[in-house]
């Protein structure tokens, strides 16, 4: 990333107005993989019907807490000062 | 919305590849998902160095609270995950905590957890942290029209400078860009603190 911000501030001047297509597009191949990756994987495939409920409402009650917190913050934060 | 179901179907059809055997990944040689997100970072550094003096303005702009953005997620994550473990009477708390704690960061925690947990729970943990990355790249407009902008940064954990990042841009606006990447990176530095913590307690 580093890397990324030098070479990125030297071009500054030029237009980079493909940048978001090639991110979009690393991001499909990335899922793409990551499905191709559990997809292969006999472990994943055969405990993704009973320890994927599990692992959802694991994940659900992170997000949700979080946002919850993420509001709280927000409210106290963001909208005052900063102009945001 | 239609950005999400492509990227869904993405994810689809490579699961569908990869169980028919027609790719694996594994046997490569390289890693190809590395490389990726590799690229998919310095494309993200690239953009940050194209509006660097756009971007200075806008972390001293940036409300020093809002700084407090990542510990709230640390705190709010692994709350609601011990509520939700309260509901799974076979699992420990500090099992629960430990899933939580990937923060979308699955590749890293899954392998921490199987290592030191076992097999079950590294599942469960890839998959958990897999789908809070998908639930923040579908849910990313519903979480900001209920819990405010900075809710699909939070939400997207670790994950909040990568792979999320773009939807959290395009829902939030391009001025949570810094606060996203600053949330991902602090999130990110976390995770193998954290899920070895709660591995060694369980």
């Amino acid at each position: 990333m580093a890397l990324g911000i030098m070479v990125g501030y030297f071009v500054r001047r030029m237009q980079l107005k493909w940048l978001d297509n090639v991110q979009i597009g690393f991001v499909w191949l990335l899922l793409f993989l990551l499905g191709a990756e559990a997809g292969g994987n006999e472990r994943v495939v055969r405990w993704i019907a009973s320890l994927g409920l599990e692992a959802f409402a694991i994940s659900l009650g992170g997000v949700l807490g979080s946002s919850v917190l993420a509001m709280l913050l927000w409210r106290k934060a963001g909208r005052e000062g900063g102009g945001k | 919305m239609r950005g999400s179901l492509i990227i869904v179907g993405f994810f689809i059809a490579g699961a569908l590849v990869g169980y028919s055997g027609l790719l694996d990944v594994g046997s490569l040689g390289v890693d190809i998902s590395m490389l990726a997100l590799s690229a998919l970072i310095f494309c993200v550094g690239l953009g940050i160095g194209h509006n660097i003096s756009e971007l200075k303005m806008s972390i001293r702009s940036l409300e020093p609270r809002l700084l407090l953005l990542p510990l709230t997620t640390i705190v709010g994550t692994l709350a609601g995950c011990l509520a939700v473990g309260l509901f799974l009477p076979e699992r420990s708390s500090a099992d629960v905590l430990a899933i939580g704690s990937g923060f979308g960061y699955y590749s890293l925690s899954s392998i921490f957890i199987t290592e030191y947990r076992g097999v079950e729970l590294g599942t469960i943990a890839l998959l958990a942290n897999i789908s809070r990355e998908i639930i923040t790249l579908l849910c990313a407009p519903l979480l900001c029209r209920v819990f405010g902008p900075l809710a699909p940064v939070s939400s997207g954990g670790a994950t909040s400078m990568d792979t999320t990042l773009p939807i959290i841009t395009s829902v939030s606006g391009k001025r949570f860009a810094v606060l996203s990447v600053y949330h991902g990176f602090v999130v990110d530095l976390s995770v193998p603190f954290l899920v070895t913590l709660f591995c060694s307690v369980a």
